[in-house]
């Protein structure tokens, strides 16, 4: 399965029409120590670019945006007692939700895993 | 997404340093331990002596209590000596310097407690008869003419509890007074580098926030305002002097600007102790301008309230001022407490009685003290300590911004840049050092921020104590040679680094009996 | 100026040290023709003793209810608060210590509110209460706010007997927001019920003992609130009564707000008063204003931090739960010190002396002719009805330096049909002899 990347930080990893999303390892390093994650309802509509979740440390709110339009099918229940996965397992245990993607080609416009990668460099 | 403010919020280490042996009760001499209240308790103890009740048939609606409470039950003395080791677990501008930005962290005189607690004054009930509260009522009225004296304001609504209750009231009268004329107004324009308080205020009186960057020199960038004008715009929203301590010097036009859109002017007075008697907001085209009583006019901080946010009001919006409000007239002092009348147009009310009295006593006897040249010399010792410090400091750590300052000084952590050590670390150290850290990470807008601002209480000696307390431990980060004694600090404090991610991710927010969770 | 250090000599060592002229060269930012030269057109400076003769003056032409017979209540109250809770607020470390930021020289201010989130959660019977609010009615559009949050509806339905300007700041408040209120009528009989809770109803607010003082179980509406999806917010506005009273939370209240002034707060004309708003744990993400936290430092020890910060204005700036910055610090410490003098013992004995005093004086009055008592259940402060109107009466017994009562015009004007009734607040500071003074003055003016 191939990740890809947004602009803002997340990443998508897609099975059959199932995109899982996340935030990177790069985005939970420079919000330090997560504590709190809201996650979206099951069964919500996302646009892409609406407000899909809200991640917290303690010292800051940031909210995470749908990299891909479709339904929420499934969240990450785990968050809820555990937000440290998000710091220490981003692209894995730390997932936020799963949608089912109504749009193929939001994909296409999404970087790949080395492109992200120059990206965040030229942050830097 | 990514919001700059990552700081570390858990401490690093298992604080092995500690050079002082532990004792068997956890106390250090004068620093005494004192477990929650809850952990004292034996029943049988009071700490207060009570009648007997009278005997009478309750008439509770057969809804009386039956269950216990769960409230500890201690002797007087206990009680005392529980807050007296509490208090000398705190820091106080009594004891040291409390540079903190934005705060005004300024003298408290005492003859502005005794006042608070003054007979007719302290004691009197808010919906006593208006013929037998009219000293007290005379004091409100006499306290809202000098604030429209000192600002140029022609109207001062009283009742908002603080800060940030005042930006709503004032906020909440520029709605009004849009919607008087039939206008839908959508947008508010607010800095960048505002507090916190203000986009907050908008979005609660139903407008969008609509951001606008700064300049290079701190300031609000002008163009880039006037682009942002239109019809929808309600107003702006702009602290003078702002939070980099500066003093808006478009602010005329700025007002001229968004007065010629039909929109209002919101000045955040958080740090009008800076341009007390050198400048009047009336002047500048204020529309609406909060004073935080507990800043500029020294009522106590309390720990974090209460405060008092009294708005000055200029012609167009006083009409809308929320009730209730005091009037004199030929009879003596009265209260308008109802939207009618001449408060037909008022935006309501905003707290369940008239305002904060005890803080306008106190504040009222603090403006009589300094009287006209008094407050004068508060802005010029306040900004001549600011600039001091500056100066003391800026060949050590990098002034964002050029020139003077206002009532604070401003600096950035690019001298730390490479050291290892943070803002944070800095900060951390200062408290070993006997000093109550400054403002950090504010404003946002610049990178590592730290805030310093002294006020006018402070002397001469202070500030070189502590401008060569802040050279020594900016070289000594810049040396290198030892990043834990910063990383463990501060090592003497009642308490060293707390765990606060440990606290956000499981909520502790009481005290229960053993056994209960 | 006895507050300002500088010497006339430092300062032109520091402007010189700054490398300026004179401090008028520090000011060079503001606008010319803004400047203001000269000095403002008031007094100059006062000596400390001028402004203590001064602030006296303006004290001398109140009449205290201290000095007076005073049965005053109607959300402020006049209780004894014991010497040691003045004593310890005027304390250096509480009174001039800024908001508990650094917690590693703040412990003292942070178990303090520790302290009292803990005490205010227990009397309310709720799972945990936040480090205060400004006041009762700031508290109660707080509250509003917040149901509409966890509810994601947008309406709240407020009793008409719940205390009239908690009402107007509850509408004042959300009057530009997308949420909205409906009242019931205001009913000093009692009788009217909450309407049917429709599905866009966020949640239900009322107070108990009422703006008349009737104390109703209020079970069955939480029973209804739960069923509809809504909340029930429970405003408290004499906090003494939860000393005698089943607690909201036992009734099923999910939001309770109150206000804390009569626990070691004076009445000070109307503030600093100290807003309570406590609530259930699943809750506490949407609550408004600041919270503290029990955590541990570097070296394991237990330690206290404000936390859950990210809800607050300066974190999460135009989407925050509230624009509240400020608790009521100080007055929660004093609520809270007051508290632990009183202990479970005392302050269930404050409620019966009050309850016992009040029922004792409503029987007195009831027996006057003319004058009947309209409640059959109250803590110390129930509705009287006169045969003429109350305003009128109360200004009377003023004139006989008697402070008999709020007459229910001067909150509700608009209502013609209620100006003859009287709110009667008794306490553990009114003597028998009070009593029998307003009594006979009652019978003189009516």
């Amino acid at each position: 399965m191939t990740i890809k990347y947004s602009k803002d930080h997340e990443w998508v990893t897609l099975d059959g029409d199932v995109a899982t999303v996340g935030i990177s390892n790069y985005a939970q390093e420079q919000l330090g120590d997560v504590v709190f994650v809201e996650v979206p309802e099951v069964g919500a509509e996302m646009s892409k670019g609406d407000e899909l979740a809200v991640v917290e440390s303690v010292k800051a709110a940031s909210e995470v945006y749908a990299p891909v339009a479709g339904e929420v099918v499934e969240v990450n229940q785990d968050l809820e007692d555990n937000p440290s996965f998000v710091n220490e397992d981003a692209t894995g245990q730390g997932w936020f939700a799963r949608i089912k993607v109504a749009n193929a080609s939001d994909l296409d416009e999404l970087m790949s895993e080395d492109e992200y990668k120059s990206f965040v460099e030229g942050l830097e | 997404m990514l919001n700059n403010v990552g700081r570390q919020t858990r401490p690093e280490g298992a604080g092995g340093d500690t050079e002082m042996p532990e004792t068997f009760t956890g106390n250090r001499a004068l620093n005494l331990e004192t477990p929650l209240i809850f952990e004292q308790g034996v029943p049988g103890r009071i700490g207060v002596d009570l009648p007997e009740p009278k005997k009478v048939k309750a008439k509770l609606g057969g809804l009386a209590r039956k269950g216990r409470i769960g409230l500890p039950d201690l002797s007087e003395p206990q009680v005392l000596r529980h807050y007296v080791r509490l208090s000398r677990q705190n820091y106080s501008i009594d004891a040291g310097f409390y540079p903190l930005g934005s705060c005004t962290m300024k003298h408290n005189p005492r003859i502005n407690e005794k006042a608070a607690r003054m007979p007719g004054l302290g004691d009197i009930h808010p919906l006593q008869p208006e013929s037998t509260v009219q000293g007290a009522l005379a004091l409100v009225y006499e306290l809202a003419e000098w604030l429209k004296t000192i600002t140029g304001m022609p109207a001062v609504a009283m009742s908002p509890a603080a800060g940030a209750h005042g930006e709503l009231c004032g906020v909440m009268a520029m709605r009004a007074a849009h919607e008087a004329r039939g206008e839908v107004r959508t947008r508010i324009l607010v800095p960048e580098s505002a507090h916190g308080t203000n986009p907050a205020t908008a979005a609660l009186c139903g407008y969008k926030v609509d951001s606008v960057p700064a300049r290079a020199d701190g300031r609000m960038d002008l163009e880039a305002f006037e682009a942002k004008l239109g019809p929808d715009v309600a107003g702006v929203m702009l602290t003078n002097p702002n939070t980099c301590g500066l003093f808006e010097n478009d602010i005329r036009k700025i007002a001229d600007l968004v007065h010629a859109a039909g929109g209002y002017f919101y000045c955040d007075g958080a740090n009008f102790n800076a341009i007390l008697g050198r400048t009047r907001p009336g002047d500048l085209g204020v529309d609406a301008m909060h004073i935080n009583l507990h800043k500029t006019f020294s009522t106590p901080h309390g720990g974090g309230g209460p405060g008092s946010g009294p708005v000055v009001l200029s012609d167009a919006l006083a009409p809308f001022a929320p009730v209730p409000y005091v009037v004199k007239d030929d009879n003596g002092y009265r209260l308008q407490e109802d939207v009618e009348g001449d408060a037909a147009q008022s935006f309501g009310r905003m707290k369940t009685f008239h305002g904060q009295m005890g803080m306008f006593i106190r504040a009222l006897a603090y403006m009589l003290s300094h009287g006209a040249d008094g407050l004068k010399q508060i802005a010029e010792d306040a900004v001549l300590n600011a600039n001091y410090i500056r100066v003391g400091l800026k060949d050590v750590l990098h002034t964002p911004f050029d020139g003077v300052c206002m009532h604070e000084a401003l600096f950035d952590d690019s001298t730390l840049k490479d050291t290892g050590v943070s803002t944070l670390d800095i900060a951390k150290a200062m408290i070993d050092e006997g000093y109550h850290p400054m403002t950090m990470y504010f404003p946002l807008v610049v990178h590592g921020a730290m805030l310093v601002e002294p006020t006018e209480s402070e002397t001469k000696e202070t500030l070189d104590l502590f401008i060569g307390t802040m050279r020594h431990l900016v070289d000594k980060a810049r040396t290198g040679n030892d990043p834990d004694f910063f990383k463990n600090a501060p090592r003497y404090s009642p308490r060293r680094r707390l765990d606060e991610t440990g606290a956000a991710r499981k909520p502790i927010l009481r005290w229960a009996p053993e056994g209960t969770e | 100026m006895r507050y300002l250090p500088h010497t006339d000599d430092e300062r032109r060592a520091m402007l010189e040290a700054i490398g300026v002229g004179s401090v008028d060269d520090l000011f060079t930012d503001i606008p010319e023709e803004a400047r203001l030269n000269g000095l403002l057109d008031l007094p100059g400076h006062a000596t400390e003793m001028e402004v203590d003769a001064r602030m006296r003056a303006f004290g001398a032409e109140n009449l205290s209810p201290a000095a007076a017979p005073s049965f005053l209540g109607a959300g402020a109250y006049r209780h004894h608060v014991p010497s040691v809770v003045d004593h310890l607020i005027q304390r250096s470390e509480f009174l001039t210590a800024y908001t508990p930021y650094q917690p590693e020289i703040s412990q003292g201010t942070l178990q303090a509110l520790f302290e009292f989130q803990t005490q205010v959660a227990m009397i309310t019977g709720m799972d945990v209460a936040n480090a205060s609010m400004y006041d009762g009615a700031t508290s109660c559009a707080e509250a509003v706010l917040m149901a509409c949050r966890v509810t994601r509806r947008k309406h709240a339905i407020l009793s008409g007997n719940l205390h009239p300007h908690y009402r107007d700041v509850t509408r004042t408040t959300l009057q530009y927001t997308e949420f909205s209120v409906e009242e019931t009528d205001v009913d000093p009989q009692g009788k009217t019920d909450i309407p049917e809770i429709g599905k866009d109803i966020a949640c239900v607010v009322v107070q108990n003992p009422d703006f008349f003082g009737r104390i109703q179980d209020l079970t069955a509406l939480a029973e209804r609130c739960h069923e509809a999806g809504a909340l029930l917010v429970v405003v408290v506005t004499e906090v003494v009564s939860l000393g005698a009273m089943m607690s909201p939370g036992e009734m099923g209240a999910d939001i309770v707000v109150g206000e804390g002034q009569s626990i070691g707060v004076p009445l000070s004309f109307g503030g600093p008063y100290v807003g309570l708003l406590a609530t259930r744990q699943k809750f506490v993400r949407q609550m408004p204003g600041r919270l503290c936290g029990e955590t541990v430092d570097q070296e394991g020890k237990r330690g206290f931090v404000l936390t859950l910060s990210t809800r607050e204005q300066h974190i999460r700036r135009e989407k925050a739960t509230s624009n509240i910055c400020t608790n009521a610090g100080l007055c929660s410490l004093a609520f809270s010190i007051h508290m632990s003098l009183l202990g479970e013992a005392g302050f269930t004995k404050l409620a019966e002396i009050n309850h016992a005093a009040a029922v004792a004086a409503a029987e007195e009055i009831d027996g006057i002719e003319g004058v009947s008592v309209l409640n059959d259940s109250f803590f110390n402060e129930f509705t009287v009805a006169l045969p003429v109107p109350a305003e009128k009466v109360v200004s009377q017994l003023a004139d006989q330096g008697i402070l008999g009562g709020v007459p229910v015009s001067r909150l509700v004007p608009s209502q013609k049909d209620l100006e003859n009734l009287l709110l009667v607040t008794v306490t553990e500071t009114n003597s028998s002899d009070d009593v029998a003074k307003l009594v006979a003055a009652l019978k003189e003016v009516i």
